[in-house]
């Protein structure tokens, strides 16, 4: 399952709906919660505004879940990504992996929110104290 | 009818954010799109010779040199940074 929001998620509401999607087939769940952080290049943040690109990213994640899905024989999986004003500590990402055993379920989680940071079209811009700017991608 | 969008920096460098043009005369693939925006003036100049621009046709990522076709609705932005 997989959504864009702009309002919160409840990371224990939504591991609670992946158990009962799993309907006892399931032996591990595997989460990944993505935050704002308050300091970036050496910078006091203020606030993180996410842009994305709508039609094309629910694509983007959709598919990188059914792949994840298909690599790892997951039982149930979700993505969530909040778009919109966010501020430090607030929650920006939710991954999350159902597996018959724990090592799938880690390997799909990491790969969801790794394909997830180069692939799905989102874009973080940064206002800092003075000024904003847009967030430069991770060195590869 | 082709629809363009522009996201993130580069939405903000032009100043817009989509538009719907008529293929232009003589238009077949995404260098003559580009060269095409090109002779808009500068500020469309170098902001679409970014190298690290990517270009989505129908919401698919597509290598620089595919085909435009009437209808068709294109995307360019800069490396994604979600997550």
């Amino acid at each position: 399952m997989i959504r864009v929001q702009t309002e919160d998620f409840d990371q224990g509401a939504e591991l609670e709906q992946l158990r009962h999607r799993n309907k006892g087939q399931a032996g591990a769940v595997v989460s990944f919660t993505g935050l704002v952080r308050d300091l970036n290049a050496g910078d006091t943040v203020t606030q993180m505004t996410l842009e994305h690109y709508p039609g094309m990213t629910e694509k983007a994640l959709a598919k990188i879940e059914l792949e994840a899905s298909d690599r790892w024989e997951l039982t149930a999986s979700i993505i969530i990504h909040r778009v919109g004003p966010l501020a430090p500590n607030d929650n920006i990402v939710f991954v999350a992996a159902a597996s018959q055993h724990r090592q799938q379920a880690f390997r799909a989680c990491e790969f969801m929110i790794d394909t997830l940071k180069t692939n799905a079209p989102f874009w973080k811009q940064e206002t800092l104290s003075e000024c904003t700017r847009w967030v430069e991608p991770a060195a590869t | 009818m082709i629809q363009l969008r522009y996201f993130a920096s580069l939405r903000e460098s032009l100043g817009v954010g989509d538009e719907q043009i008529e293929l232009p005369e003589g238009v077949h693939n995404l260098p003559e799109l580009t060269r095409w925006l090109q002779g808009r003036g500068a500020t469309w100049t170098s902001a679409l010779a970014d190298q690290r621009l990517h270009i989505a046709i129908n919401q698919e990522i597509v290598k620089p040199d595919a085909t435009v076709t009437d209808g068709d609705e294109i995307a360019w932005f800069p490396p994604v940074t979600g997550g």
